[in-house]
């Protein structure tokens, strides 16, 4: 069995900048026809690993190779590599047409064969006819559209997009999430996205790598991020979780007991890693994971229960959460289900909530 | 309050308005009305267009009126392909300390008099001065050598006095050039001369335009520099003014030198901005 | 209406009298030449006179046109040479007909106080008298050219190269002697004077190959000379005295056609506010301890009587190894330019300087 040759492979990429090191040896394949993102903070390094691909920044150590070959000799004026800038840098000196032609020109591509792949990349974003417009003349939207163009006339073995959502209002992000995959779709090439925004990474990536501090925390599809995150940092950037530290006070196998700081007894899982008993440990249990009842007896298959009161009502429409507050002081954030059920619940109402323990993820806590 | 409002504009505008009118204006209506006098005898004048006949049908005058011309536009052209590496380095690949010293050592010439300024070059360049001593201790030259008094030499100058006003509105526009808009145009496939000419020369139009502008005017009204490094051959329209008001006595005609010099440069800029398709609103604004 | 106007009137007069006074009887503003005014004479002046000087220097042609841009306004005395009051006079009225009888006559030579109130006198009304007066000629670097004796011979092969002069009106003047004609006699009439010009035009530009450069400030030439890079050139007689202290090969030499003798003066301009300053300072410097302060400074003789008993041996010494007395009468005085002579001149050195 032949597994196809990946598009992009980096491995063991390292940079330093003097004595700081901002990517740290970090290795990943992209499969061709793939959408993969880098997803993480601001300074974590993944616009290093951006521009190193693209070939603006020479890396300290390790290869870059596309499609099996290595570019590091490769100028970045020759690489089958194009990116779509943060803010896009469409040429504001040259209209529609001319920019998306430039790479052709640069080619030495015929006059009229160009002007036919421009009209023909024009059709392919759905903005036909604008090619003799001025570039400030176009929406957000559309310039991102054209940007994306510019670079896939050149039908690049890889397209970088280097956070090209950041400078658009929600709405519009919302769209160009959905219209970004279904052009990756119709063009057919492997994108490698970053991005700090976890939505964006999880709405449209075949896969994830999180990064952090300079190294890949966990790489996988976007429901293994969200539902098996392997470190603390994963758990908490993506996706949003209310979070507990604790001592582990009994272990069976993967199942835990942790009694919080607080005073709270949670149940726990930890697929994979070792937690004795009498360790520190941290507990994360996502909102949507909980379920709100006003009679304890509808969460009797639940092993973890804890009554309270109704603190805050967060009303978001879908994304409606209520702050519960336990005997403790205690604070935990629930989803609010939108079925109905809870639509007359107010400040100070007593209610309970609960969970399975396979929905609470413990990771030892560093020791300092 | 409307009335209030009314009277802090005209507070704010009076300054201005003084400053045109008393220093702008009125002695350029004076000029004109001179330009228009010619002297029939002792303390007797009439109106006519004598001066500019003059001007026009003395072959000297505008053989000076062209070549001053000329000579401006080269110094503008050699301070333009000097400035803009130098501008180039210092907006795009000059950062933090190095820019600020680079910026400041572009500074430092107009830190003294442009006399000064100016004898500085003929130190350097005459018979018994520096190159002219280095070079021959060098064995690169039998004898002295003569580089003062020619027009090389006031190129030179003028190109020297000249070079902070190109440098400034280069580094203005390159500066506003996004970084990422030059990577793109690398990321594409361009090299460094296509970007230079598709990108990076048309954003900086305005800056080449209103820096040529400046210069090109600095040049035409330049007085010291052909004066002292342009030697015996040295003509420059400048001098002819200067003469004709202070040696000559002949104000009526120095005024008409002027006003030829006003329309030549009048119709040089415009002509320019023509050319490069840019509007003065633009590059100055 | 009415008070706005009276307002008006009101500030014109305040601001009349506010630019009034700075310029009060007491401070007289010197328009003059450099070395003309001492710093140790105008002290003593102070002292004496309790008046205050405040001195401005300049040249011939710049201070006449300071004086017609302002109609004779701006200064209480100047200088101009005596050559160009009433020319200037008769087109530009910039000066105040002198009151002779605030003028002590007993301090000056007599002569020369009489042929320069001939020389200034307009309608009949005397506008100038003597001060300062001394020679263009030719500065030489004995050693290195030792052939040039007039001006002409600054055209031969032996200085080619090392030569310079002014494009000024002197030079016109020196070169036309030089070829034997009397520009001075033609100056009344044009088409003579004009047919001088065109041959003193013809031999500058043949001459132009030889000259480095025409010097236009006086340091500028002394630093010509004394680097060397010019061995003769046409100048001022104190230009080659103040030569001949850091180099004895360099020195004046009165050309044998004639040195061209100058006589600076004093002239009051038609806008003057401090006219009583202004003879206070006339008959200051005229008395023959001060003039000899005055020779000291700017290097030329004055006007004064029995001056020169109180300069120096030095300065006296240079003085006539450059005038023997064959040289000494053979000296061309500048008669009045008449009214519109610059033009003509002018048109002449713009096209030697135009040649190539």
């Amino acid at each position: 069995m032949t597994t196809p040759m990946p598009d992009l492979e980096c491995d063991a990429l390292t940079k330093r900048f003097g004595s700081a090191t901002a990517v740290d040896n970090v290795s990943f394949t992209v499969p061709a026809g793939s959408f993969f993102s880098i997803l993480g903070p601001s300074g974590c390094g993944k616009t290093t690993i951006m521009r190193m691909i693209a070939g603006f920044l020479e890396p300290s150590s390790g290869d870059i190779r596309i499609k099996g070959r290595s570019v590091l000799d490769v100028p970045p004026n020759k690489r089958p590599v194009n990116m779509v800038f943060q803010h896009l840098a469409l040429f504001p000196m040259m209209n529609i047409a001319d920019n998306i032609g430039y790479g052709l020109r640069r080619k030495g591509m015929a006059k009229a064969e160009i002007a036919r792949k421009v009209d023909e990349a024009l059709d392919r974003i759905g903005l036909p006819g604008i090619g003799a417009r001025q570039v400030d003349e176009l929406s957000g939207g559309q310039k991102q559209r054209v940007a994306i163009a510019r670079c896939m006339v050149l039908e690049p073995d890889v397209l970088l997009l280097d956070e090209p959502l950041g400078a658009l209002d929600l709405k519009l992000r919302e769209h160009m999430k959905v219209e970004l995959k279904a052009l990756q779709a119709a063009f057919d090439t492997t994108f490698v996205y970053i991005t700090h925004d976890q939505s964006e990474a999880l709405v449209m990536s075949d896969r994830i790598a999180v990064m952090n501090a300079g190294r890949f925390e966990q790489m996988g599809t976007a429901r293994d991020l969200y539902y098996r995150p392997q470190t603390a940092f994963v758990a908490g950037f993506v996706g949003d979780a209310n979070r507990w530290q604790g001592r582990v006070t009994r272990a069976e196998g993967e199942a835990l007991e942790v009694k919080t700081d607080g005073g709270l007894i949670l149940r726990a899982i930890s697929p994979g890693r070792k937690l004795p008993v009498g360790d520190r440990a941290e507990v994360f249990v996502r909102p949507e994971a909980i379920r709100l009842a006003e009679d304890s007896a509808q969460l009797s298959h639940f092993d973890t229960q804890i009554s309270g009161h109704v603190a805050t009502i967060l009303f978001n429409g879908a994304a409606s959460r209520v702050i519960v507050m336990d005997a403790t002081g205690a604070e935990i954030e629930v989803a609010l289900p939108q079925s109905g059920e809870f639509a007359h619940l107010t400040r100070g109402a007593g209610v309970h909530i609960g969970w399975s323990g396979d929905q609470g993820n413990a990771f030892a806590v560093a020791r300092p | 309050m409307r009335a209030g409002q009314k009277l802090g504009l005209i507070l704010l505008l009076t300054p201005l308005l003084l400053w045109l009118s008393l220093l702008i204006i009125i002695p350029h209506i004076d000029l004109f009305l001179l330009s228009l006098r010619e002297r029939v005898g002792v303390r007797q004048y009439e109106t006519g267009l004598a001066n500019y006949t003059t001007i026009l049908t003395e072959p000297l005058y505008m053989v000076t009126f062209a070549r001053t011309a000329m000579m401006s536009i080269l110094a503008t052209v050699l301070t333009l392909l000097i400035a803009f590496p130098v501008s180039y380095y210092i907006a795009k690949m000059a950062r933090g300390r190095a820019r600020s010293v680079l910026f400041l050592m572009c500074l430092v010439p107009f830190w003294v008099s442009e006399l000064v300024r100016t004898f500085g070059w003929m130190i350097l360049l005459r018979e018994s001065g520096v190159i002219s001593g280095l070079l021959q201790w060098a064995g690169l030259a039998a004898g002295p050598v003569e580089m003062l008094y020619n027009d090389a030499a006031m190129m030179v100058g003028l190109v020297y006095t000249s070079m902070l006003f190109m440098v400034v509105p280069l580094v203005t526009t390159l500066d506003s050039l996004d970084d990422a808009v030059i990577e793109a145009g690398y990321d594409l496939g361009g090299s460094g001369p296509s970007i230079l000419r598709e990108i990076v020369i048309p954003h900086a139009m305005p800056g080449i335009v209103s820096g040529s502008i400046v210069v090109f005017m600095l040049s035409l009204g330049n007085y010291l520099t052909p004066t002292m490094l342009g030697g015996k051959d040295s003509l420059w329209f400048t001098q002819m003014i200067y003469s004709q008001f202070i040696v000559r006595f002949n104000w009526e005609l120095g005024a008409a030198f002027g006003f030829m010099l006003l329309i030549l440069s009048s119709l040089i800029v415009w002509a320019v901005l023509r050319l490069t398709g840019q509007t003065l609103e633009k590059t100055m604004g | 209406m009415k008070t706005s106007a009276f307002t008006l009137k009101l500030t014109a007069s305040a601001l009349a009298l506010g630019l009034a006074a700075p310029a009060s009887a007491d401070t007289l503003r010197l328009l003059t030449w450099g070395g003309y005014a001492p710093e140790n004479v105008i002290e003593m002046f102070e002292a004496e006179t309790g008046h205050t000087v405040e001195v401005t220097t300049s040249n011939n042609e710049e201070m006449i046109a300071k004086l017609r841009a302002t109609g004779g306004g701006g200064f209480d005395l100047a200088q101009p040479s005596q050559d160009r009051i009433a020319g200037p006079q008769e087109e530009f009225g910039i000066y105040k007909p002198m009151d002779l009888s605030k003028i002590d006559a007993a301090l000056f030579i007599p002569s020369m106080l009489e042929a320069t109130k001939a020389n200034t006198t307009v309608g009949g009304d005397v506008y100038g008298v003597p001060h300062v007066w001394g020679t263009d000629g030719l500065v030489l670097n004995t050693a290195q050219a030792a052939d040039v004796k007039d001006y002409t011979d600054l055209c031969s092969d032996a200085v080619a190269g090392k030569v310079s002069y002014r494009m000024r009106r002197p030079t016109l003047i020196g070169f036309a002697f030089s070829m034997g004609m009397d520009p001075f006699a033609a100056y009344a009439d044009e088409a003579a004077y004009t047919e001088i010009l065109s041959k003193v035009e013809e031999a500058l530009i043949a001459c132009k190959p030889n000259v480095k450069t025409y010097w236009s400030g006086g340091d500028e030439l002394m630093g010509l000379v004394r680097s060397g890079e010019v061995v003769a050139a046409m100048a001022w007689d104190t230009g080659g005295w103040k030569l001949n202290e850091d180099n004895p090969d360099v020195t004046f030499v009165a050309p044998t056609s004639g040195a061209l003798g100058w006589i600076d003066t004093f002239v009051i301009p038609a806008k003057g506010q401090a006219d009583d300053a202004a003879y206070a300072w006339i008959n200051f410097v005229m008395k023959p301890e001060i003039a000899a302060m005055i020779t000291e400074s700017a290097g030329n003789f004055t006007a004064s009587k029995g001056a020169d008993e109180f300069v120096s041996d030095a300065l006296k010494a240079k003085y006539q190894a450059s005038f023997p007395q064959e040289a000494v009468d053979n000296i061309k005085w500048y008669p009045p330019v008449p009214a519109g002579l610059e033009a003509l001149e002018g048109a002449v050195l713009d096209r030697v300087q135009a040649a190539r």
